[in-house]
């Protein structure tokens, strides 16, 4: 076996090599002010709904999908997940699945609480 | 080790000798400290939407709470924590420009957006110490705990008119018999009640979950400051390495993630 795979300086300069190529072709400030604007009209377009006659449960589900528009933008763009690795991507992003589930649980068993004690 | 070893080393990502995420150290320490804040602060806004639909009937509106808004008289809601999320998204683009800045090394254009960033990050701090302040101090003759179990909020804006949750108002004679009778009159709010709402839990969560977003981003104006020093002083010019940058701006866009969420499930919902 080569020596080469447990040099650290070939680790090192592996990682900052393709991580330098990524940088260019990723973000560039065009992309970034491009995420800026969306981010700014989303947030404008929920304050100004949010006092119109719109159903609350559609105004509800409408505000949550906006939010996680924006969520998308700020990792994906802002915190640079679109171009990190898959592996990278899926170890960060998949925890978050138990989120929903306590969501889900918590809000039931909230309700639930509510229609005993009334 | 024969030289098909060798290629199998080279292909397959998590056989050694490569690294599978191509992220430093560093920074994937960052990522996981931010995977745990996010659990610790997606814990807290579930707690609020569990006991806000267990008190459903009694929960405050937020559109009615949050109104002020500087140098205005009449009622202006959310506008205010608009104009904050403004400026926490501002402090975030500005901090993806030095990011960039610092991938090609312009340690000038580093320290210009570093120093934007910083701003913001005490703009938005000073702007929730304002929030903060007309939340804590309330209206003027606050609320009130009727005889008859009933709670009625007041506004400066209707003075002597008694304001129900479910839309309806009591003003003139009976308005002030029922404020003479009432057995208790709150104003503004603390850990243990509130004029927004007959159950301290609002209060408690909105100065919980303010409170340590806020406290997030005074940590992170604190550090971006560290960092900005550092630029300064051409500590990471000397390094040829500008992933501090990148480090502290991954927890800075972490604060602004935070706030979207905050904003939607704390005051627009």
């Amino acid at each position: 076996m080569s020596e080469d795979f447990i040099s650290p300086d070939i680790h090192h300069e592996r990682i900052s090599h393709k991580s330098q190529e990524k940088a260019h072709t990723g973000l560039n400030t065009k992309v970034i002010w491009r995420v800026f604007w969306i981010l700014l009209l989303v947030t404008i377009f929920e304050v100004a709904i949010s006092f119109s006659p719109i159903s609350k449960t559609i105004l509800l589900y409408t505000f949550i999908t906006l939010t996680i528009v924006k969520a998308y933008f700020i990792v994906f763009y802002f915190m640079h997940m679109k171009f990190e690795e898959t592996a990278l991507k899926f170890s960060i992003l998949l925890p978050f699945v138990l989120i929903v589930y306590l969501i889900f649980i918590a809000i039931y068993e909230g309700i639930a609480i509510g229609l005993i004690n009334y | 080790m024969s030289s098909a070893t060798t290629a199998n080393f080279e292909t397959k990502p998590w056989g050694g000798g490569y690294s599978p995420f191509n992220v430093r150290w560093g920074k994937l320490y960052m990522w996981i400290f931010l995977v745990s804040d996010a659990f610790t602060f997606s814990s807290l806004l579930i707690a609020y939407g569990s006991l806000r639909h267990r008190w459903t009937s009694i929960w405050p509106t937020p559109g009615e709470v949050f109104t002020h808004f500087p140098f205005v008289h009449g009622h202006v809601p959310l506008a205010y924590v608009g104009l904050m999320t403004f400026i926490l998204i501002m402090s975030s683009v500005t901090m993806v420009l030095a990011v960039d800045a610092g991938h090609s090394f312009k340690r000038k254009s580093v320290q210009l957006w570093l120093g934007l960033t910083i701003v913001g990050g005490l703009m938005f701090v000073g702007s929730q110490a304002w929030e903060w302040y007309h939340f804590i101090e309330g209206s003027e003759e606050g609320a009130f705990y009727l005889a008859d179990g009933r709670f009625a909020r007041t506004d400066n804006l209707e003075p002597g008119v008694l304001l129900f949750h479910d839309g309806t108002k009591i003003e003139g004679a009976e308005a002030e018999h029922l404020k003479a009778t009432a057995t208790k009159n709150v104003h503004g709010a603390n850990l243990y009640e509130n004029e927004y709402g007959p159950t301290p839990l609002f209060g408690n969560f909105f100065f919980f979950i303010t409170g340590f977003h806020g406290f997030h981003v005074f940590s992170g104006v604190v550090i971006n400051f560290i960092v900005f020093m550092l630029v300064t002083k051409g500590a990471l010019d000397k390094k040829k390495d500008y992933e501090l940058v990148e480090k502290v701006g991954l927890y800075w866009h972490f604060v602004d993630l935070v706030w979207v969420f905050v904003f939607t499930f704390f005051y627009l919902v």
